[in-house]
């Protein structure tokens, strides 16, 4: 099937000082086509898009639109010419309503009672009921996701592009979906699907341009190659899967009862009754989309909001009303999803953060001071296990990527030697390879005896870890299953199916 | 019609007049706030609106042209903090506090050998056949164009940060930052032209001080009303209408315990003194208490720098 071609992409490079984000990359995207940009984290596939979305300007190369030479300057002028693009983060305003936020999106919004009515009329037509009069604080993640697309549709665009779209939604929300981009791509609009989850893109794209560090790898048709053969060129070296050693399950080790606490947070969600038990050697993964009390509970856990002493249970001794130190002292670690300001200190060393965790357990001071060799010893330590790389244990936290701190902070928490760790999000923005090292130690320490929560929007990774398995759906928990012979229809019934999401039966 | 030797037509009439310079320093500091940026140099820009309105009255002798003046200097000085912030990034709160230091400085340099000197007065706008109009007169009619001015402006920010596409600009600008660049705003050029427009409002403010309200120049002629008007900005949730009735409850609180105080009452002075900011807070947080969070209004990316990455 040929289409005619829509955009072209030819020889882009974008350089920032000290790293080459984009290298010589050159594709093309044929009217209606479904077209993948498939890269680990850092590949340069976001620096990709926002250049075609006029957010940025490329070194040099060339882009061509339907045949005539594409520059834009700023993102008006690119949704002027018919290319609109939906954020996976920081494109929506909470404290206003979903029209206010469609509005900004656009360049000449018509009044706002019409607006509203062309709002509900797109929405009803693709299958995504919203009501434009809502506050975007008080949407969920599927929902606010749908502002952004319609913020688009109501442009009229030829290119769509899609920065990891699934990343926030449940497997129906993710069909739903799916189905409005196949309608979108069958009306001929096309659509840039940026991703690196693999079996999506083998059954939504037509086309598939892969990058690595900043270049063009591969091009391939996905429904013809197997997810491991595109993980594989994504990665540049072979994958292996993480083993499970099987312990004996042993005693309870912590122990949740009825636990419920507000939220701190503006727009949070409260937890109601949460109630679960973890044996030692056992992993307990929690799903959940995010934003229905992931944050609160790792906060109740972590002893950051307190609670009745009996409400939580460490190795039988009631922790509910400790801070975290004591907690740390009673042998439950934490470490929660915010890598720059919640689990480090972005502007302290990896020895002082080192410190900051783990001075209790490991015992690093001396009456009263710290002692510096040896946390010195533990920080290097952890740079050693965990394969950190940095150019030494001094250097600020805020200097290392992403994916480097999140392997230290594991390996902070992992090391000490606790019988109880609790994490949120651990392989969130970290590479494939050090994802699988990271769940390999977090599965080694369950063989080792301790008692492991994880709480993960990633389905796939909670289910190569976890033993047992429950869904937080607004604030409540549902009660923990076994993980093995769970399908994903039943996981996605647990995770309250697609909030309201319904594909409209729209004739004609 | 006295209670207590207290007339409540002149008390109402002078309440309006003496809430001006607050609430145009209120209004102006409200959008600063919407559009994200926390500016704490109020009092400086009023005072320094003083000096440059009593200047440019005394030497033009038109007392219109003095308010404009005013505005101007405000604006000047504002520019001086939006340069800091918005292009040198430099913290907010120091560079507000050192605004409002480097203002009160400035302003007593300046305002050398205009002591004593009477400004061209700012005479009531409508005919004296409506101002004597008995209660509704003295209310109503009988002010100058600035009370007005003030009035009218509350409405118009009220109408522009509700329903329009600028004010629309201005919300989503303060509350977050990145969304707003990301959706192709210029988000440091938009909270500039703001502060230009706070401290021209602050500037007017200080002006009706030195040109309608005392009126002459002295040194620290504003005496802390960029304060109250700072507070009022927050405790009204950054509304327009709430700073209009905050500054009002503000002015006429203190109107009436001079008037008391005058009257001879039996309660010490100091109490008077300090009523009109405790009953003023103690309004304005019963009205927004029982709002958790962001219910409150507060902008969410208030005080924040931003810059442009990647």
């Amino acid at each position: 099937m040929t289409r005619p071609e829509l955009l072209r992409v030819e020889g882009i490079t974008k350089a920032y000082p000290g790293v080459v984000a984009n290298s010589d990359v050159s594709f093309s995207i044929g009217e209606g086509e479904i077209h993948a940009l498939l890269g680990e984290n850092g590949a340069g596939k976001s620096t990709m898009v926002k250049m075609i979305y006029g957010l940025i300007r490329p070194d040099s190369g060339t882009m061509t639109l339907r045949g005539a030479g594409y520059a834009p300057t700023k993102p008006a002028e690119a949704r002027r010419l018919g290319v609109a693009m939906v954020f996976q983060h920081f494109s929506l305003f909470e404290a206003l309503n979903v029209a206010e936020n469609v509005a900004l999106g656009m360049e000449s919004p018509p009044p706002m009672r019409e607006l509203a009515a062309r709002i509900r009329a797109v929405s009803e037509e693709y299958g995504l009921p919203l009501d434009p009069s809502r506050m975007v604080g008080d949407l969920s993640a599927g929902e606010r996701q749908r502002v952004e697309i319609i913020r688009c549709l109501l442009q009229d665009p030829k290119l769509l592009i899609m920065d990891e779209p699934t990343s926030v939604l449940t497997p129906q929300e993710v069909e739903i979906l799916f189905k409005t981009l196949r309608q979108l791509s069958s009306e001929g609009t096309a659509i840039l699907y940026i991703s690196h989850k693999l079996e999506e893109i083998r059954s939504l794209c037509d086309e598939a341009t892969i990058l690595r560090r900043g270049k063009v790898v591969a091009s391939c048709t996905p429904r013809e190659r197997t997810a491991r053969e595109m993980a594989e060129l994504m990665v540049g070296a072979s994958l292996k899967t993480p083993e499970r050693r099987v312990a004996a399950k042993g005693e309870v080790a912590l122990g949740v009862s009825d636990l419920s606490v507000d939220s701190p947070i503006a727009f949070g969600t409260s937890l109601k009754g949460i109630s679960f038990t973890v044996a030692k050697g056992e992993v307990l993964g929690i799903a959940g989309v995010a934003g229905n009390g992931q944050d609160e509970l790792l906060l109740a856990l972590s002893g950051e909001l307190k609670a009745a002493a009996d409400k939580v249970r460490v190795a039988g001794r009631p922790v509910g009303d400790l801070g975290p130190v004591e907690r740390r002292r009673a042998g439950l670690v934490a470490a929660p999803e915010d890598r720059y300001g919640h689990a480090a200190a972005p502007d302290m060393s990896l020895v002082e953060n080192a410190f900051l965790t783990a001075g209790v357990r490991k015992e690093l001071t001396r009456n009263g001071f710290v002692d510096w060799a040896g946390t010195r010893a533990f920080a290097e330590e952890i740079i050693a296990a965990y394969d950190v790389r940095t150019p030494g244990p001094d250097v600020a936290a805020r200097a290392l990527s992403g994916g480097n701190l999140q392997k230290f902070l594991m390996g902070r928490e992992l090391m000490q030697g606790a019988g109880v760790i609790v994490i949120n999000q651990p392989t969130w923005g970290v590479d494939a390879a050090a994802a699988a090292s990271i769940r390999q130690s977090i599965l080694d320490r369950a063989g080792e005896g301790a008692a492991v929560v994880v709480i993960s929007q990633d389905l796939d990774e909670l289910l190569e870890v976890s033993d047992s398995f429950a869904v937080l759906n607004e604030g409540r928990l549902t009660k923990p299953r076994p993980t093995e012979g769970l399908t994903m229809d039943e996981i996605g019934l647990m995770m309250g199916g697609a909030h309201g999401m319904e594909v409209a039966h729209h004739a004609g | 019609m006295d209670f207590g030797g207290i007339n409540p037509v002149i008390l109402i009439a002078t309440l309006m007049a003496s809430a001006v310079p607050i609430l145009l320093a209120a209004l102006g500091e409200t959008v600063v706030e919407r559009s994200g940026v926390l500016n704490l140099g109020v009092e400086g820009m009023m005072i320094i609106g003083a000096l440059g309105g009593f200047v440019v009255a005394v030497q033009t002798g038109s007392p219109v042209l003095g308010f404009i003046g005013g505005a101007v200097a405000g604006a000047a000085l504002s520019l001086i903090f939006a340069a800091l912030t918005q292009v040198f990034l430099a913290n907010q709160v120091a560079t507000g506090l050192a605004l409002t230091l480097f203002g009160l400085g400035v302003s007593s340099l300046g305002g050398q050998g205009y002591n004593g000197i009477k400004p061209p007065a700012t005479g009531q706008l409508l005919p004296d056949a409506l101002a004597d109009l008995p209660v509704v007169g003295p209310i109503l009619f009988g002010h100058d164009w600035v009370v007005y001015f003030s009035i009218a402006m509350t409405a118009v920010l009220w109408w522009v940060l509700k329903a329009t596409r600028v004010g629309l600009v201005i919300r989503a600008v303060g509350e977050s930052h990145e969304a707003a660049h990301a959706l192709g705003y210029k988000v440091n050029r938009i909270r500039l032209m703001c502060i230009a427009f706070g401290g021209a409002m602050a500037g007017i403010g200080g002006a009706y001080v030195s040109l309608a309200r005392v009126p002459q120049w002295v040194d620290g002629i504003t005496s802390g009303a960029g304060w109250i008007a700072l507070a009022i900005v927050v405790f009204a949730s950054w509304r327009p209408w709430r700073v209009l009735l905050g500054a009002w409850l503000f002015g006429g609180i203190t109107v009436l315990q001079l008037n008391l105080q005058v009257a001879g009452s039996g309660i010490p002075v100091e109490y008077l003194s300090m009523a009109p900011y405790l009953i003023t807070i103690l309004v304005l947080v019963v009205m927004s208490a029982g709002r958790r969070g962001k219910a409150n209004g507060a902008p969410a990316a208030l005080g924040q720098n931003f810059h442009a990455s990647r």
